[in-house]
């Protein structure tokens, strides 16, 4: 964990941080953030346009666009996090404890995955919904179940392969505990591939989620959600596009700024990517140094 | 120090529930005295690996025991501090992502946790196995084959274990690379009193640093002989062996 600092030296990585960082704060802290109520209806300033007051405008119903965007960070950013959490920490207890220890307890683990993994993932959160009712929660509950399968058969491959190598018999060997030969060596190695796919997840869910709202299945009116707020938007999408553009344009830059964080943050974590980037820069220098020589 | 007695295994072959098993050692049982060091040879697939595996107590034999001075091998305490190990593949014999002082503090961390003593210790342990202090920063990727082979030398004697199991730890070294990890082998244990376990298929290397030899043939103790008597070995197979080695 002591590479975290490379992090910083990509210019784009640093931004993305920025805006991730920037938007979980402003969802935590909405209340004081917004300028305005996000649920308050003003009938004589529907579209308006923007103005000192309501910088992104007003919304069909005259409700500030902007304090929906940020109160919307909440369901759309923030509890799809927590979501994501629940299922990656699952997820990684049980791939780590079948393709650390393998054998019968893999077998038995990963018959249980392929039961989860066999249910359609959409058709399922539509039949949880079904059953439970149209609610965030319960889309978020249906995420949780058909993601963590997901999540324990590729970490299992990530740990099963790391598992072998020579440095983890080595430890064996020396006598170290299980637990400790898990955190220490393969927790690292294999924290690039679970950062990969808890990103990828990360931005599949919020979309889905925004899908979900869109359709009218997940949050509720009147409160605010990126998705949802498409929806409303739609039906002014000619006239008004700006309506549309604002929440859209909001998650394809918050989706886009994850995954360059997860990119960069692999680069950063490997020891062999880093130094081919380092030893890019000592030739550049090199070079540059040569191109004075000869002038 | 080490008795292995009457040891089987075998895996299954195929998958989970296949009935089929492949075996891979018989009735194995040798002694191993501390400070000697004992050389296995075979021809590869012989299950030399697998019986090193076993002398580590990273897997269980099927049937038949290893003490470790009366303990079996398989509980950690038993082996804590008193086996260790260099490996033949120095691509993955280092967690990529440490450098070479975090693989060594790992060894040193078994003794003590004091951080500054052992720290202090690594300097020393590098000089020994002839390496620059400088590559204490480095990652294994930066180290060449013989380099990363002389850390791990460096790794399994900061555990300050009497017996270093060292399994094909020269095979994948060029020749000349090669001389001089035996010979830093060899140094070792004359002035350190270390003893080793030398898995090897290459006879000459055992020769050279072997007291005693242990023939492996498809799984099953062949002969055991002294390095002295190497040249009257009893069994046709280890006959013929030597032979193909002088022609
Ligand atoms: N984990 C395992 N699962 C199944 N078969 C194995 C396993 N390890 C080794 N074997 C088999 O055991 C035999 C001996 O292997 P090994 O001990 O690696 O030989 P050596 O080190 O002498 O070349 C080989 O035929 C190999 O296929
Ligand atoms: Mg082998």
């Amino acid at each position: 964990m002591k590479r975290f600092h490379y992090l910083f030296k990509d210019r784009l990585a640093l931004l993305s941080v920025f805006i991730i960082t920037s938007t979980l704060a402003a969802g935590v802290f909405a209340p004081w953030i917004a300028p305005n109520d996000p649920e308050e209806v003003h009938m004589e300033l529907r579209f308006a346009s923007a103005s000192w007051e309501y910088l992104l405008g007003n919304d069909h119903l005259g409700r500030c666009v902007l304090s929906r965007l940020i109160y919307g960070i909440r369901p759309s950013v923030l509890w799809v996090l927590v979501t994501l959490a629940i299922s990656l920490g699952i997820g990684t207890i049980i791939g780590f404890i079948s393709g650390y220890f393998k054998g019968k307890i893999d077998a038995l683990l990963m018959r249980v995955c392929d039961i989860a993994l066999s249910f359609p993932g959409y058709v399922m959160t539509l039949a949880i919904i079904g059953v439970l009712g149209v609610g965030l929660e319960n889309i978020l509950l249906a995420f949780v179940l058909m993601k963590w399968a997901w999540f324990a058969r590729i970490i299992r491959t990530s740990v099963m392969q790391y598992s072998n190598a020579e440095y983890i018999k080595f430890s064996k060997a020396l006598g170290v505990g299980s637990f400790r030969i898990m955190w220490k060596h393969i927790v690292p190695v294999s924290l690039p591939d679970i950062a990969v796919t808890s990103s990828s997840a990360f931005s599949s869910m919020i979309l889905q989620l925004s899908g979900f709202s869109f359709l009218g299945l997940g949050v509720q009116a009147p409160q605010a959600e990126w998705g949802m707020m498409l929806n409303e938007a739609r039906q002014v999408m000619f006239s008004r596009p700006e309506l549309m553009l604002a929440p859209g344009i909001t998650t394809i830059i918050f989706v886009s700024a994850v995954n360059f964080f997860t990119d960069a943050l692999q680069v950063a974590l490997d020891p062999k990517l880093m130094s081919v980037t380092k030893k890019k820069q000592g030739k550049g220098i090199y070079q540059a140094a040569n191109l004075h020589g000869k002038a | 120090m080490l008795v292995v007695d009457r040891v089987n295994m075998s895996y299954r072959k195929g998958g989970m529930f296949s009935r089929e098993k492949q075996q891979v050692l018989k009735n194995i049982s040798f002694q191993y005295e501390q400070g000697e060091c004992l050389g296995i040879i075979g021809e590869s697939g012989c299950g030399k690996s697998t019986l090193g595996r076993l002398l580590m107590g990273i897997e269980k034999p099927e049937r038949g025991t290893i003490l470790l001075k009366g303990e079996d091998i398989g509980r950690k305490s038993a082996r804590k501090g008193r086996i260790s190990a260099v490996f033949q593949d120095y691509t993955s014999s280092i967690n990529p992502y440490f450098t070479v002082e975090q693989a060594v503090m790992e060894s040193l961390n078994m003794k003590t946790s004091s951080r500054k003593f052992n720290q202090s210790k690594v300097d020393h342990l590098l000089q020994h196995v002839g390496l620059e202090p400088s590559c204490r920063y480095k990652y294994p990727h930066e180290l060449s084959g013989g380099q990363i082979q002389r850390v791990c030398i460096a790794r399994a004697i900061a555990t300050e274990s009497p017996c270093i199991l060292l399994d094909e730890a020269i095979s994948s070294l060029d020749g000349s690379v090669q001389m001089q990890v035996l010979q830093l082998l060899k140094k070792l244990k004359e002035n350190d009193k270390l003893g080793y376990i030398f898995i090897t298929h290459d006879i000459k290397a055992a020769a050279f640093i072997c007291d005693r030899v242990m023939i492996m043939r498809s799984g099953q103790v062949e002969e055991i002989v002294n390095i002295e008597h190497l040249n009257n070995v009893q069994s046709p197979y280890a006959r013929k062996m030597l032979q193909m080695i002088i022609n």
